[in-house]
């Protein structure tokens, strides 16, 4: 069966870009714009993995990872952070809020694919 | 290579919308009292089209946006200060920016050296506080892995023990050796020394080690790339067999520079509710369908109107259901065409801004009701009018600081520009507390060109109302800012090519209200059918004035011209509608038939017709998609006893009369 991924971004176009990589490369796909939207996302179907931008409104990336890895059920679920080159100071952040890696932005469908893979074959 | 162009155009989209906000936040951002939150929003914007501007190789933005970001991020630190000079220069940016977009909308190439000099004051604004923007290292990163790629198969011996905490992290060693075998041959070999018996096994947490021995022809940066995510959460060595000194690990940290996070919970944003992007022709199409169906359900109804009281009981339910369910579906469906009146409303600020400073006044924009909705094409032609009469009141009708102290009114003018639904129509006021209209000034004026009689005296609402008339505007009256090429009249002109009024009331020395009243949609028309003949005929409501029925003196020939009529004193020119359109038995002597006073512009027109029959609101059919354009009819619709009826172009009708006449008289 597919795996089913979330990607979490306010930016529709990114969101999109994401969904649409993923989706060539035969995972299913959950979209939401916010951490909020996401968590509200999940609450009736599991996913396998998580994309999640780290600046959005409402609930940023940071607060979303603590509250999935505070939920039994995604504790040890595969969550990446789209982030930017030389925001260390985030990843850092990221990383000690629980999240499993990052994708660095620029966004690369190839990249996109191949990190993805590495977490969620 | 998967392909992102078909997302170009969301993204695009997008950039605009963001591009808006961003301007909007900027206006509304107080410096001296700076609001982190605001900051937070603006960064954000930037941000996201950055991200974008990345995936579709658009360097340009992306540059520009990257310093962009850059600096505002050292704004949000504290490090660099919000002056008026650095809001001007965001500003500014802003507008770079949406050039760089609209060029990568129509897929042209930027000149050279675009938005350059603003992009190194930035640089210069962002260096005043000591950081430098990191360079960008977009895809360059993977390029140079790849073409490095033909070297000789190495052995590599890899110790890899996760600590305890590995899987918390959502890491799975598993996929990270499966992945190792992509690069090469593996051995593995488990070391279980660390699991403890079972009592004390925590299930969740990582206790096997592995060592593992790797053939590939790939570096060592490849390697460690597997390793990337949990090179924090293991004990790590990877050693060529001929051993080598490890290399520092993630060269990118050294370049931390502290970023503060703060909390995301933006009110503004907060309102952003539900919705998708839908493409318009399937709307029109579904407004084109309803059109259709209000027709088809007048027409039925109609039919029924013929059986007598208690027949068919059922059959006239489901008529009066049906009705009832159209009209609803028709607002549903002219709603999904409605758009607030925010997107126009909120250029207004920028444009206030940027005219009073050159002016040197001083001006409060007031905005209200920026969420009332009109149809699209409405606000999409409302923009032009509405930012000429905001110049207008800005050039003249707030006065300059110095006049208004002198006058004892508050050194600030305000506008306020307001908007609000009243009566199936939507009303925008721009207010300002300024000077008025001098009327004196005025009066003399129009008579110096001729443009009213020289004796007659106009009450004060109609000469308020005498800067609406074309060749009005004259230099001396016009600076270069509300000047532009374009008078009072093309604002009306264009007022009423959208079917609606604007008028102007003045309270010397106190200020003046502009009203403007548009129609909420342009699919359907308020008119008047007229009985000309066996023919209806619609006249649209805001172009009649009144209906008269002349006395036989009050029309007089004049001889190779049209008909007149003595209106109170004005000599307007009388249009026989059933020799325009050429409908025979119709009433031709005015006087035993009916004149519709119309007008267009500023010039009025009598229009014969036998009867009026009633006014009713009526679906626009469009001509034009199925022959050419007719002079004098604007569209057709279909009344409810499912004949076509024609609507007529007053403007139209205008040009078609001259030259009937001059047929006539020839």
């Amino acid at each position: 069966m597919a795996k089913k991924v979330l990607t979490v971004d306010d930016s529709k176009s990114m969101r999109e870009m994401v969904s649409f990589t993923l989706k060539s490369a035969g995972y299913e796909v959950v979209e939401a714009e916010d951490g909020k939207a996401a968590l509200a996302a999940i609450s009736g179907v599991k996913v396998d993995a998580v994309i999640t931008d780290l600046n959005m409104p409402n609930m940023n990336g940071f607060e979303l990872i603590r509250n999935l890895r505070a939920n039994p059920t995604y504790k040890f679920t595969p969550i990446l952070m789209l982030t930017t080159e030389g925001d260390s100071s985030k990843k850092e952040e990221g990383k000690s809020s629980g999240a499993t890696g990052w994708i660095v932005k620029p966004f690369n469908p190839e990249k996109l694919i191949e990190v993805v893979k590495r977490v969620c074959p | 290579m998967v392909s992102l162009d078909q997302f170009k155009q969301t993204y695009i989209t997008e950039c605009f919308e963001l591009l808006v906000d961003m301007e909007a936040y900027l206006l509304a951002l107080d410096i001296d009292a700076v609001d982190t939150e605001q900051l937070n929003a603006i960064f954000r914007c930037a941000h996201s089209i950055k991200g974008g501007a990345g995936a579709f190789g658009l360097d340009a933005i992306m540059n520009f946006t990257h310093v962009l970001e850059a600096l505002l991020d050292s704004m949000r630190e504290k490090k660099v200060k919000p002056s008026r000079v650095a809001v001007d220069m965001l500003l500014k940016s802003v507008d770079v920016v949406t050039q760089m977009v609209r060029v990568a909308q129509d897929n042209v190439a930027l000149p050279d050296g675009f938005g350059h000099e603003l992009l190194e004051q930035l640089k210069g604004l962002a260096a005043g506080s000591g950081i430098e923007s990191a360079p960008i290292s977009g895809n360059s990163s993977d390029e140079g892995k790849e073409s490095k790629e033909n070297i000789e198969q190495q052995r590599w011996h890899i110790n890899f023990a996760p600590h305890e905490t590995l899987l918390a992290t959502g890491n799975e060693p598993m996929l990270i050796l499966r992945e190792l075998e992509r690069l090469g041959t593996v051995e593995v070999m488990a070391f279980t020394h660390r699991v403890p018996v079972l009592e004390e096994l925590n299930p969740t947490c990582c206790y096997i080690g592995w060592s593992i021995v790797l053939n590939t022809d790939k570096l060592e940066d490849n390697i460690r790339e597997v390793f990337e995510f949990v090179a924090d959460h293991c004990d790590l060595t990877i050693v060529m067999e001929e051993a080598k000194p490890p290399e520092d690990e993630f060269v990118a940290d050294v370049r931390s520079n502290n970023i503060k996070i703060v909390a995301d919970d933006n009110p503004a944003r907060s309102t952003q509710s539900s919705s998708i992007r839908v493409d318009l022709e399937k709307v029109d199409r579904l407004v084109n369908m309803i059109g259709e169906l209000v027709i088809t359900e007048a027409m039925l109804k109609a039919q029924t109107r013929e059986f007598t009281e208690g027949q068919f009981s059922d059959l006239m339910r489901g008529v009066s259901e049906l009705s009832q369910h159209t009209r609803e579906l028709q607002e549903a469906v002219m709603a999904v065409r409605m758009q607030p009146v925010k997107s126009i409303f909120s250029r207004m600020p920028r444009i206030v801004r940027d005219i009073s400073a050159q002016l040197g006044k001083e001006i409060r924009l007031v905005t209200s009701g920026e969420n009332t909705e009109v149809d699209k094409t409405v606000i999409e032609q409302l923009g032009d009018p509405l930012t000429h009469m905001i110049r207008n009141s800005v050039d003249h009708g707030i006065e300059s600081p110095q006049v208004r102290i002198a006058k004892g009114k508050p050194e600030e003018g305000t506008i306020h520009l307001s908007a609000s639904h009243r009566g199936g129509r939507i009303i925008i006021e721009i207010r300002d507390d300024g000077a008025g209209i001098n009327r004196a000034k005025v009066l003399a004026k129009a008579r110096e060109k001729g443009l009213i009689a020289a004796d007659s005296m106009p009450s004060d609402e109609e000469c308020d109302n005498l800067i609406f008339l074309p060749g009005f505007s004259t230099a001396d009256v016009v600076s270069n800012i509300s000047g532009r090429g374009v008078g009072m009249d093309v604002v009306r002109r264009n007022i009423q090519g959208l079917g609606g009024i604007v008028q102007v009331t003045t309270n010397p020395g106190k200020g003046s209200l502009f009203t403007v009243s548009l129609p909420l949609t342009l699919a359907i028309l308020d008119g008047m059918i007229v009985r000309v003949g066996a023919e209806n005929y619609i006249i649209p409501i805001t172009n009649i004035i009144e209906t008269l029925r002349p006395k036989s003196d009050h029309v007089k020939r004049v001889e190779g011209h049209n008909d007149v009529i003595n209106v109170r004193g004005d000599f307007v020119t009388v249009v026989y509608l059933h020799r325009i359109f050429n409908v025979t038995e119709a009433e031709s002597d005015p006087s035993k038939a009916l004149i519709v006073l119309v007008e267009s512009g500023q010039k009025k027109m009598g229009l014969v017709v036998d009867e009026l029959i009633g006014q009713q609101q009526v679906v626009i059919k469009s001509l034009e998609s199925n022959s050419d354009p007719v002079a004098g009819v604007s569209g057709a619709t279909i009344l409810g006893d499912g004949r076509v009826s024609l609507i007529l172009d007053i403007d139209g009708l205008k040009s078609l009369c001259h030259g009937h006449a001059e047929l006539e008289a020839a």
